[in-house]
């Protein structure tokens, strides 16, 4: 087993399978009387949040927790952080205290990979920059498996803001990892030219969402980051949900079994309109409970056994 | 020109393997711990079969199929693992896990039978009690086991088993089972054979 998650490239087709395997064992979890396990008991995770995150946050947290490890979480915000302590000096800090695993959200790409050199425990990436997210791209990647029943030979469209999009980059390596074909789809601004076979050969570019609709099995949207409209990667957002928007007649495009998927938060009426959110093809919601399943198992695989 | 020999070597040594029960014999205690079940619940009211993997769990089937036919009553059976109660985890590499299959009317105040193949430490049970705890409230706990083969570690024994085999510590007890391993059969295996 691999010792710290930082990439969607880390994970072999063994290794991701498994995880989505044992991610479906600790779902089971959630629909019992008592909902903890006991196997990380004893064992400290620490949430090293850089980054305001509500949903990661929470997901790593109640993960840690239904396996019984100890959980600190630690925000920037209001911390030593704030004083001007370098993240090698709270990595050491967090290494004082004994803490196995360590989830790091950063806004520098790279900062987990650098803290996975300065830590004796586990490093995951919940997230650094517009780098990786690979805990997204397992949720993603289980429930396809769990609507459609593969993964193998699926088509995949990831549309919108791939430049800013950790979620992308992640679910382009795991999913080509897994036997998936992924289109990438956006205005010309956001795709980074030559990204597709940067990141995985036979992945396509496409900048018409209208052509790659009626073959897709999945639609994945991206939240635009609204923070970044004024920079001019599109003339407006009117025009952007106008070309790149999935609204209710494009859904209908979509073969019958399509679903769409969001990774949240979501900008209503912008990349997706509520119809389409709300509708029962939608997995946003699925995504999120399944977050905690596929947490635990990452969790589990990297801290269960005696792995050092 | 030929070099002396040298001394000769002694003959390889065979693992020593014993057979304890044939396939016929693993049918026929099956059958008695099928029949010793219904004896003790008075029929196999409200009793539940959990068999632990992986051959506890199609034991569990065959002692439920074999009860069925003796008195043409269907007794519910899931598959209860116990990976992640287990108190050797950290001592290992990462144990894959497996699934928990409860029966339909889950566990609340029934009887359940844990089935195992081979009763050693005690320590699977003790992980399995754990686990069944937070499944639910069963009205008790019995536990069925092919083989007993001695070396408690804990204070755990079992209701019905099938075949007490007294071994040293250092020998092995293999269970192989058609549903898993393609034959039906037990053998020990001597201290040398592992």
């Amino acid at each position: 087993m691999i010792r710290h998650l930082l990439s969607g490239a880390d994970l072999d087709a063994d290794t991701a399978t498994q995880i989505l395997d044992t991610a479906a064992e600790m779902a089971a979890v959630a629909g019992r009387e008592v909902k903890k396990l006991p196997a990380l008991r004893g064992r400290t995770v620490v949430n090293l949040f850089y980054e305001d995150s509500t949903r990661t946050r929470i997901s790593f947290e109640a993960a840690a927790k239904r396996l019984s490890a100890d959980v600190i979480n630690f925000s920037a915000k209001g911390s030593s952080v704030a004083k001007g302590e370098s993240l090698k000096d709270t990595a050491l800090t967090l290494q004082a205290m004994g803490a196995d695993a360590v989830v790091v959200r950063h806004p520098a790409s790279g900062a987990p990979h650098r803290l996975a050199d300065w830590v004796d425990g586990s490093v995951v990436n919940a997230g650094d920059g517009t780098h990786e997210h690979p805990t997204q791209a397992l949720l993603d990647a289980y429930t396809m498996r769990s609507r459609l029943g593969r993964l193998a030979g699926l088509s995949v469209a990831v549309v919108g803001d791939v430049l800013h999009s950790r979620v992308a980059r992640s679910n382009v390596l795991l999913l080509s990892t897994l036997g998936a074909k992924v289109t990438l789809v956006g205005p010309p601004t956001l795709i980074p030219v030559d990204i597709a076979a940067a990141l995985a050969p036979g992945t396509d570019v496409c900048y018409d969402l209208d052509a790659v609709l009626p073959s897709s099995d999945v639609v994945m949207m991206l939240r635009v980051q609204r923070e970044r409209m004024n920079d001019s990667y599109f003339p407006s957002a009117r025009e952007y949900a106008r070309r790149y928007g999935l609204d209710g007649p494009r859904m209908g495009r979509l073969p019958e079994h399509a679903i769409v998927m969001h990774p949240g938060p979501m900008n209503r009426g912008m990349e997706i309109t509520p119809e389409v959110a709300d509708s029962p093809r939608s997995t946003i919601v699925e995504q999120v409970a399944n977050g905690v399943s596929v947490r635990m198992a990452v969790l589990y695989l990297l801290l269960g056994g005696n792995n050092r | 020109m030929a070099y002396p020999s040298a001394a000769p070597s002694s003959p390889p040594r065979q693992p020593s393997v014993k057979v304890i029960l044939t396939s016929a014999d693993l049918q026929r205690v099956v059958d008695r711990i099928a029949h010793q079940i219904l004896e003790k619940t008075q029929g196999a009211a409200d009793t539940v079969l959990l068999g632990i993997p992986t051959r506890g769990a199609p034991l569990a089937s065959r002692l439920a199929a074999r009860i069925s036919a003796f008195e043409g009553i269907s007794v519910p059976v899931g598959v209860l693992d116990i990976t992640l109660y287990r108190d050797d985890l950290r001592r290992n590499a990462t144990r894959a896990v497996g699934p928990t299959q409860l029966p339909a009317g889950g566990i609340d105040g029934k009887r359940v039978v844990l089935v195992d193949d081979v009763l050693f430490s005690g320590r699977t049970v003790r992980a399995a009690l754990d686990a069944l705890g937070d499944l639910g409230r069963p009205a008790s706990v019995q536990l069925a086991v092919l083989v007993d083969r001695g070396h408690r570690q804990l204070p755990i024994r079992a209701d019905y088993v099938g075949k007490n085999i007294p071994t040293a510590l250092a020998e092995s007890v293999k269970v192989t089972l058609v549903e898993t391993d393609g034959t039906d059969e037990v053998r020990l295996y001597g201290e040398e054979a592992r």
